[in-house]
């Protein structure tokens, strides 16, 4: 049986000399965590499963040393690396392959063409291809859009690109279906409302979007506690869970995690 | 010499880098002459079967040499399945090492399998020693491969089938996961590899 992954999210702010890993709270202010493949390494004996770094500041110039970063981090730690922000396409997508990452995460670029999905998956693998997507509740009944029923009201999820500063008005669970369909692996989904506010996964944004597709989920935004990773593999499908704050800060350790999972019945590698 | 077979499928960082960590000499080769040289092959595991055997074509002779002469190889992912008699993906022949198919995972799994998964081990075999039953390994795969000779199946996986995670079969070693992702245990199995050498 496969276990429930845990997924360390490293934040690098590549305009720092060999890059530093930061953490923000809801898209904004940042605090600085440690130096990427050192972080890296950390979590590789921790027992993380998988391990996701995210260029925040997602320029063109600073690919390179994103480049740098994992190549420096493959050289020592032996698990799926995934890279993200500012992938814009195929070209962006095999520097990152050929420095050493085994998947890309691509949210922007997909949102604005979606046929860069379908060239990931051709040339890369499904497997290569993770969508990020980062959604935002809009509460109140609009026609075309999934809506879902929360404690707080009935709502829909719509998309945001560039980092949270521009929305797109793209449902996230349409968008979700159509990423499965041209060839997305994994659904990295964030919770905007929840994001660095440590109150907990979305759990009905995770549970919506779980549900309409057949490819891992990995849930995200809101991590603040044990008992929050425990509730979002209880209570839905998701395949993942990413958390950053809770790791960089050392208020738990990636073993941890997994064992208190393990001691309230989740399947996880230990 | 470790000879890590490069087919132009993808890169091959992780293999290498795993390789020199536990000790190895690995040395990346895109020339079949260089096989002769060798003390023991990997194959890696990236693309699709039918690429994969196209691309693999010119190294055919020579491959087949080596592992005549006795030469430890390693065959990971695609790099097993192209050891196999036919890939169901493309529908073509593969080197038929191995007496066997290569089909798709059952319906009701998600496809690929992609994550980590235990292995069952059903009998000592070298390249698995310092691995315990219920071990997880990292797995991406659509499809999986069907020894002829059950027997040659050192250890599975259950992933809506018993599938075969490692194959054996003399000097030939096959692994469905990928060694090079699955952190400290796949250490141990590429190390197991390298050692086959040094004795």
């Amino acid at each position: 049986m496969l276990a429930k992954r845990i997924i360390p999210c490293l934040d690098c702010d590549l305009g720092v000399r060999q890059g530093r890993v930061v953490k923000g709270v809801k898209f904004k202010q940042i605090r600085y965590a440690g130096i990427p493949w050192e972080l890296a390494e950390e979590y590789d004996k921790q027992g993380a499963d998988e391990l996701i770094f995210l260029d925040i500041t997602a320029s063109h110039e600073r690919r390179e040393t994103m480049a740098k970063v994992i190549e420096k981090t493959s050289e020592n730690v032996f698990m799926p690396l995934t890279v993200g922000g500012g992938i814009g396409s195929l070209k962006d997508a095999r520097v990152a392959f050929n420095a050493g990452a085994d998947k890309v995460s691509v949210n922007t670029a997909a949102l604005k063409n979606p046929d860069l999905i379908n060239d990931i998956a051709k040339y890369f693998g499904t497997q290569a291809c993770v969508i990020a997507i980062d959604a935002k509740r809009r509460y109140g009944r609009e026609t075309g859009r999934e809506m879902v029923d929360t404690p707080q009201g009935e709502c829909w999820f719509e998309c945001s690109f560039y980092g949270g500063r521009e929305f797109t008005g793209i449902d996230a669970i349409q968008w979700a279906v159509e990423a499965e369909e041209r060839g997305a692996g994994d659904i990295m989904l964030t919770s905007m409302d929840r994001d660095g506010t440590k109150d907990g996964f979305d759990i009905e944004l995770t549970c919506a979007i779980s549900d309409s597709v057949n490819i891992p989920v990995i849930a995200s935004g809101g991590c603040g506690t044990l008992e929050h990773i425990l509730e979002v593999f209880k209570k839905t499908n998701a395949s993942a869970a990413l958390a950053a704050s809770i790791f960089h800060f050392r208020e738990y350790t990636v073993s941890d995690v997994k064992e208190y999972l393990k001691k309230n019945g989740v399947h996880v590698r230990i | 010499m470790i000879a890590i077979i490069d087919y132009g499928m993808g890169n091959l960082h992780s293999i290498h880098n795993a390789l020199k960590k536990v000790g190895g000499d690995p040395v990346i080769i895109s020339d079949s002459a260089k096989l002769s040289g060798a003390d023991c092959v990997v194959i890696p595991g990236v693309g699709s079967f039918g690429d994969c055997m196209t691309n693999l074509a010119p190294f055919k002779d020579k491959l087949f040499e080596v592992i005549d002469s006795g030469t430890p190889m390693l065959g990971i992912c695609i790099g097993m399945h192209v050891l196999f008699d036919h890939g169901e993906e493309s529908d073509s022949a593969g080197f038929g090492l191995i007496e066997g198919d290569v089909i798709r995972l059952p319906r009701g799994v998600k496809i690929p399998q992609m994550g980590w998964n235990e292995l069952r081990i059903r009998r000592d075999s070298d390249l698995l020693s310092g691995i315990n039953n219920g071990d997880f390994f990292y797995f991406v795969h659509s499809y999986y491969c069907v020894p002829v000779d059950d027997s040659t199946i050192t250890a599975s996986t259950d992933y809506g089938v018993d599938l075969a995670a490692v194959v054996e079969k003399d000097n030939i070693h096959a692994v469905q996961f990928h060694p090079e992702k699955s952190s400290s245990k796949g250490l141990i199995i590429l190390n197991n590899f390298v050692e086959m050498v040094r004795c």
